[in-house]
């Protein structure tokens, strides 16, 4: 039996949750070993900071990776625009937010509150959506690919553009910020104002050990979106596992045969499309947004990249699979290896190129090609990323969770006890 | 349409009003592939309640027909009417949502879906198939006694298919003819007026065709469901339909019952004597 093959029969026979909970505990932990190694007398404030970062970056993915899942794991609908409709969601919040007399310079709102931000933008980022899964109703899947890359390189340009940095609506002022940005409301203050608020007690007790009030409200705020990760899943599950769920996944299988048994398929895909795309306006504001500010630098299609990374390592087709990708991806794979290399410390025997650190190992010191990989592991995670897809895509095909046969169904699907007739003298 | 003039000759020959109660009437349907034209001008009608062949040497044009009546593809000309209104063109979902549904010649199972999934997919209107209805908590209740319904539906139908076994089977993985059953299984959970087949019993090992047949009969007569069979076992057609329609080279070439068929010279023709 391959490693592969039994850690995925450990997986097997965990329950999702406990799945979920172990895989993040897991990752903690790996936090804290880190910090502890490497923060002296700081380790608590660095294992808070780090602790605090990766579950806001696996927060921010997971709900993403939920979201393509739907559009994409489920219906086989191709987005490659997600970078666009966070763009929407969180412009939109930011615009409806933003104060309506701001600090010199800076752009002004709406001055809304913070809960009809958020619900515009989601619901902007679902109208945009629609939009652009139009021409998808055709059976080809191809248009929607393009439709999407386009739609979203445009809505990066159009919010960079000067001409919308700032105008007059209705005798208002407002605007995009062009490429300076927005300032709104961070959610993050929402954090802050908890863990000042009724959460005083257990802050003070954090503060003794050292752990800072930034990275006490970041970690608050990580755990925020790790609720905002259940419900969706809460939400999503039960979206999926249902009648719905299984036209979804037929329209995927056989788009034809699901019209050829009476399903229009047409109203499956663009209610299915909007309701991915308003999370991903929602995670464009909460994740991106975290810190109260957006340009449009923070939109670009890299991360559409990184989300479908996610999805492909935890299973396509699987709620619970994307959430461990988004952990495994952007936990693993890109937090992890930048916090090491910023935090190990290398010496003086680091050579400055590869060329130097392989030729020491014609001298059987393998210690330069190390420390040179360590120094460059900003640089170096990238490769480990393909690596990994490239691994996952031969010899794993479908993910972590990707072959679980998880039928579309809100009931039990064994024979009901009433059919099996022999057994009716209870 | 200017081509209707042409293809009169032929269609002259059929006798479609000799079909009492037509359910499905098809008139000068005509499919043009670039230059090929796989139907050309074809006329008959199926009687309610019947049980109608369609036979026809390979590439007469029967599965392109199909295709035209059921909105696979857009005819390029002729008329289709189905319960007595126009259906010429429509998507296949509001035809199957009138009770008009096809099988495929070649299965088209689900595959990466547990064949109980195939079969459940089927019945319309699903309480569930509302994005809200599954979310919200007080209304799912309603989703789950309509899917507890519509799963002891989908077992019995298995049952009857003798394929209860591989239920929880990704359909992918049957063989061929199991994949033609569950097509069958599949369109009758939809409860059809009218089933079109496309070749149902290739594969389908001889005990199980039996039933199949027996199935169909006993369609007819307790539901009063019509029938459009294709299939190239003659023996089948001969002893189960009391009307064929002979297709030959994108049109009808004749149609009867089957003496009138078998002592037909142009189909002994077509069969026999190929193209020339
Ligand atoms: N999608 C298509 N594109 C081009 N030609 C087609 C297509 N479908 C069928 N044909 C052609 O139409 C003719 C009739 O085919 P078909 O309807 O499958 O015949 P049958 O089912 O009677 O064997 C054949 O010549 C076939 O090659
Ligand atoms: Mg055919």
């Amino acid at each position: 039996m391959s490693v592969a093959e039994s850690v995925r029969d450990r997986l097997d026979a965990l329950p999702d949750i406990g799945l979920v909970a172990g895989f993040m505990g897991a990752i903690w932990a790996i936090m804290l070993v880190l910090a502890l190694s490497v923060g002296g007398a700081e380790w608590a404030n660095l294992a808070a900071g780090f602790i605090g970062s990766v579950t806001v970056l696996i927060g921010g993915y997971a709900i993403l990776a939920l979201a393509l899942n739907l559009q994409w794991g489920y219906t086989g609908l191709f987005n490659i625009g997600i970078a666009g409709f966070m763009a929407v969601g969180a412009y939109t919040t930011a615009i409806l937010t933003a104060p309506t007399d701001p600090a010199a310079g800076a752009v002004a709102g709406l001055g809304l509150p913070l809960w009809v931000g958020l619900l515009g933008g989601m619901l902007a980022a679902a109208v945009i959506g629609g939009l652009a899964a139009l021409p998808a109703l055709r059976l080809k899947a191809d248009y929607l690919a393009i439709v999407t890359v386009a739609f979203s390189e445009v809505i990066r340009l159009t919010v960079n553009w000067s001409g919308l940095a700032e105008f007059s609506l209705f005798g208002r002022t407002l605007g995009t910020g062009g490429a300076t940005g927005i300032s709104f409301e961070s959610a993050n203050d929402v954090a802050g104002s908890l863990v000042n608020g009724v959460g005083a007690p257990v802050a003070a007790a954090f503060q003794g050990v050292g752990v800072s009030a930034p990275n006490l409200a970041n970690l608050t705020y990580g755990l925020m979106l790790m609720a905002v990760v259940g419900a969706s899943y809460w939400v999503f599950a039960r979206l999926t596992n249902s009648p719905f769920g299984r036209v979804l996944k037929a329209i995927r299988e056989d788009e034809t045969v699901t019209q050829s048994l009476g399903k229009d398929t047409r109203v499956f895909k663009i209610k299915t499309f909007m309701i991915g795309c308003a999370l991903m306006g929602l995670a464009g504001v909460l994740f991106r947004g975290q810190a109260g500010y957006i340009s449009p630098s923070q939109f670009r299609p890299t991360i559409t990249f990184y989300v479908f990374a996610a999805l492909i390592i935890g299973g396509s087709g699987s709620n619970t699979g994307s959430i461990l990708g988004a952990a495994t991806f952007s936990g693993l794979l890109f937090y992890l290896p930048a916090r090491i290399g910023e935090n190990v410390p290398l010496g003086t025997r680091a050579p400055s190129n590869i060329v130097e650190a392989v030729a020491a190992l014609g001298s059987l010191d393998p210690f330069p090609l190390v420390a040179y990989t360590v120094g460059n592991v900003s640089t170096l995670r990238f490769v480990l990323i393909g690596v990994v897809l490239i691994y996952i895509i031969q010899n794993q095909p479908d993910g972590l969770l990707g072959h679980r046969n998880e039928p579309a169904a809100s009931v039990d699907l064994d024979r009901s006890r009433a059919d099996l007739g022999g057994e009716s003298d209870e | 349409m200017s081509e209707s003039s042409g293809t009169e000759r032929q269609t002259a020959t059929v006798d479609s009003d000799s079909i009492e109660d037509p359910l499905l009437e098809v008139d000068g349907l005509r499919k043009q592939f670039g230059g090929v034209v796989a139907v050309d001008g074809a006329t008959f009608a199926v009687g309610e309640g019947s049980l109608t062949g369609l036979i026809g040497p390979n590439g007469a044009g029967k599965s392109t027909t199909f295709n035209c009546i059921t909105g696979i593809h857009e005819p390029t000309g002729g008329r289709v009417t189905f319960d007595g209104q126009e259906i010429t063109g429509l998507p296949p979902y509001t035809l199957a949502n009138r009770g008009l549904v096809r099988t495929f010649q070649i299965a088209r199972e689900l595959s990466d879906m547990t064949v109980l999934e195939n079969v459940m997919l089927a019945p319309d209107d699903q309480v569930g198939e509302s994005a809200i209805r599954s979310v919200l908590p007080g209304l799912r209740d309603d989703v789950i006694a309509d899917e507890e319904a519509v799963r002891d539906r989908a077992w019995e139908t298995l049952d009857f298919f003798e394929i209860d076994h591989l239920a929880h089977e990704n359909a992918g993985n049957l063989s061929g003819g199991q994949r033609k059953l569950l097509e069958m299984a599949r369109v009758l959970m939809t409860d059809p007026e009218m089933v079109l087949l496309d070749e149902p019993l290739a594969g389908v090992n001889p005990t199980l065709e039996e039933k199949l047949l027996e199935r169909i009969h006993e369609l007819r007569r307790e539901q009063g469901l019509t029938f459009l069979l294709v299939e190239h076992d003659m023996d089948v057609i001969m002893n189960n339909c009391e009307h064929i329609i002979v297709m030959h080279q994108g049109s009808v070439l004749a149609e009867g019952d089957a003496e009138a068929i078998t002592s037909d010279e142009r189909v002994l023709e077509a069969y026999l004597g190929g193209e020339v």
